[in-house]
């Protein structure tokens, strides 16, 4: 079992254009911005927006526009779990269950619930569950219509945070014993690392990356991706032993190539002086701390100047260093510390 | 402060005047006279009918005007809620046109089966509806629109087809819309009074409902009429009373 698709729509000034593959039993997350389009690619894979493109499942083409085939929604074996349940209001949770079922079959509606642990819940109304519960109840009316792709529009971001993790767990299990193809749409990196075996991150309705998390966190290729991984981006053009960036600082790096070129410098590898350090730091500059963020047992702090930057440091350097909002630093990367890559 | 004061005066002082005035002694007997009985009887009925024709048809107009965008709409929402504005008597003349026995389509009617809808308990209850069912179609036209989309397309990926979506997830979630469409249809059938004197005419027992005998009587036998008028008030009130929920939360 698999997904093949392409998917091309513009609407108004939003145009989406995405490839994707994915085979049965993997869990791709949809990673992107609010307005990325992600909601839009889960609904056209749906049938729910017509499309330009070509969407197969399974070898079956679900739609084809330049065959000018389209099957509606009802007939595709795909099914979605929204955001906030969307359970029927005015039914039981039975009955709701049952409604994707063959003659409305309580029996196979009540053994589903009673294998999730909700069995004790069966005839009450969605507005009696907790939010919790009530995701729970939507994600298995869902699989028990044995869908061949499952889509999941955020699934978890409509909890309290509290048990948001609980409900993640529930779901990993439950993905685990599905074996269609699964597609998570998300904004929260960690329920992506959580839940996916790849991520596909997509800005401005267009794929900017794709790959495992662990290889999308190390070579970001955009914004969003570098903020979720809490690392410093910069771009520019490779000079064998320096990026030119776009403000015209040249940034030393041993193996900087050439052409249009993405390097990544980690927080922890900015070192932060009170005056000019000497010895062997080749990228030394002036900057001014912005603001101060504790995170655990690090500040970061935001840096303005030559190269805006946001650096890691341990709590005692900033009483040594007397840094607070506005104070006036050097800083310094060693040119070692500059990973680049090709954009 | 005084305008509106003198604004709730103009709706106070007439139902006060009906409620001072009412010869209470002489109450009882009109209500249970054969006249008033009749009226009442067929009032109900014949509003009860526009209304059950008002949710036959105009569910099906509201998912339409719900579902159409554009200068379409807008046409077919002229077209609905002009009856609304337009002067119920005006509505008895262009129904007497329509489906009078010389009428666009009442001549073919009564040429072809004898059949003559005009001064009939039928027009009455044609005349009813006319007026009547835009009140539901807008009601539900608005339930339709604050529906969240997504429960249909919730109940279509769970591999419901277009009718099963609508009888067992659309309808059900515009119970309250059709509900309180209905009321207000109905109540406004109820006091129809224009359109169904122009086009039905004044028979009792045949097209004569309250608000005409409340006409008729008052030349005749004004404690009737006032009698009659009471009943009115009185499931104005109920309705009123019946639906605070939806319009008045703090009653």
């Amino acid at each position: 079992m698999s997904l093949d698709a392409t998917i091309r729509l513009k609407r108004d000034e939003f145009a989406l254009d995405v490839q994707l593959e994915v085979s049965a039993g993997e869990t791709i997350a949809v990673l992107g911005p609010n307005g990325a389009g992600k909601t839009t690619l889960l609904r056209a894979l749906a049938g729910l927006v017509p499309i330009n493109g070509r969407v197969e499942l399974n070898g079956q083409v679900l739609d084809d526009s330049a065959a000018g085939r389209h099957i509606p929604t009802e007939r595709r074996r795909v099914g979605i779990v929204f955001q906030d349940h969307v359970l029927f209001p005015h039914m039981t949770v039975l009955d709701n269950v049952a409604f994707g079922l063959p003659h409305d079959s309580t029996r196979i509606a009540r053994e589903w619930l009673e294998r999730a642990g909700l069995g004790d819940r069966a005839n009450a109304m969605p507005r009696e569950l907790s939010g919790g519960q009530a995701q729970r109840v939507a994600l298995i009316r869902t699989l028990a219509t044995e869908p061949h792709l499952l889509l999941l529009d955020e699934p978890l971001s409509a909890l309290d945070v509290t048990i948001r993790a609980e409900v993640r767990r529930e779901l990993s299990r439950q993905l685990s014993g599905f074996h269609g193809v699964r597609i998570l749409v998300t904004h929260d990196p960690l329920e992506a690392i959580a839940l996916a075996d790849r991520l596909v991150v997509l800005e401005h309705g267009k794929v900017v990356q794709s790959g495992s998390p662990a290889e999308v966190t190390a070579r970001p290729r955009s914004r969003f991706v570098a903020d979720l991984a809490g690392v410093n981006l910069l771009r520019g053009q490779g000079r064998g032993d320096h990026i030119e960036l776009a403000s015209g600082t040249a940034l030393a790096a041993p193996e900087a190539g050439d052409g249009d070129v993405f390097a990544v410098i980690h927080p922890r590898a900015v070192a932060l002086y009170t005056s000019r350090p000497e010895g062997t730091p080749r990228n030394v500059w002036r900057g001014r701390a912005e603001d101060l963020d504790l995170q655990g047992e690090r500040v970061r702090v935001r840096l303005s100047g030559a190269v805006p930057l946001v650096a890691e440091v341990t709590p005692s350097a900033v009483r040594e260093l007397h840094l607070d909002a506005g104070a006036e630093v050097w800083v310094a990367v060693k040119a070692t510390e500059v990973s680049v890559y090709p954009a | 402060m005084v305008l509106a004061g003198l604004g709730l005066l103009l709706f106070l002082l007439p139902l006060a005047g009906l409620v001072a005035r009412a010869p209470w002694d002489q109450v009882g007997p009109a209500l249970i006279a054969p006249e008033t009985a009749t009226a009442l009887g067929l009032s109900l009925f014949c509003s009860l009918s526009a209304t059950a024709v008002a949710l036959v048809l105009g569910i099906p107009l509201a998912v339409l005007l719900a579902r159409t965008s554009g200068t379409l709409r807008a046409i077919l929402r002229a077209l609905t809620t002009l009856p609304m504005v337009l002067p119920p008597v005006v509505g008895g003349v262009a129904l007497l046109l329509a489906f009078g026995r010389r009428g666009l389509v009442g001549a073919p009617l009564y040429g072809a089966f004898g059949i003559q809808i005009p001064f009939t308990t039928a027009a009455a209850v044609i005349a009813e509806t006319f007026v009547a069912m835009p009140f539901l179609v807008i009601a539900v036209e608005a339930g339709l629109r604050a529906l969240d989309p997504r429960y249909e397309e919730a109940a279509r990926a769970l591999g419901a087809t277009g009718w099963r979506v609508f009888a067992r997830v659309t309808l059900p979630l515009l119970r309250p819309a059709i509900f309180s469409g209905a009321v207000l249809c109905w109540a406004r059938a109820l006091g129809e009074f224009g359109a169904t004197i122009t086009f039905a005419g004044d028979l009792p027992g045949r097209t004569q409902t309250i608000p005409l005998a409340v006409y008729v009587a008052l030349e005749t036998r004004p404690e009737g009429a006032i009698a009659l008028s009471l009943i009115l008030l009185a499931v104005s009130l109920a309705i009123l009373i019946g639906m605070r929920d939806r319009w008045l939360g703090w009653l």
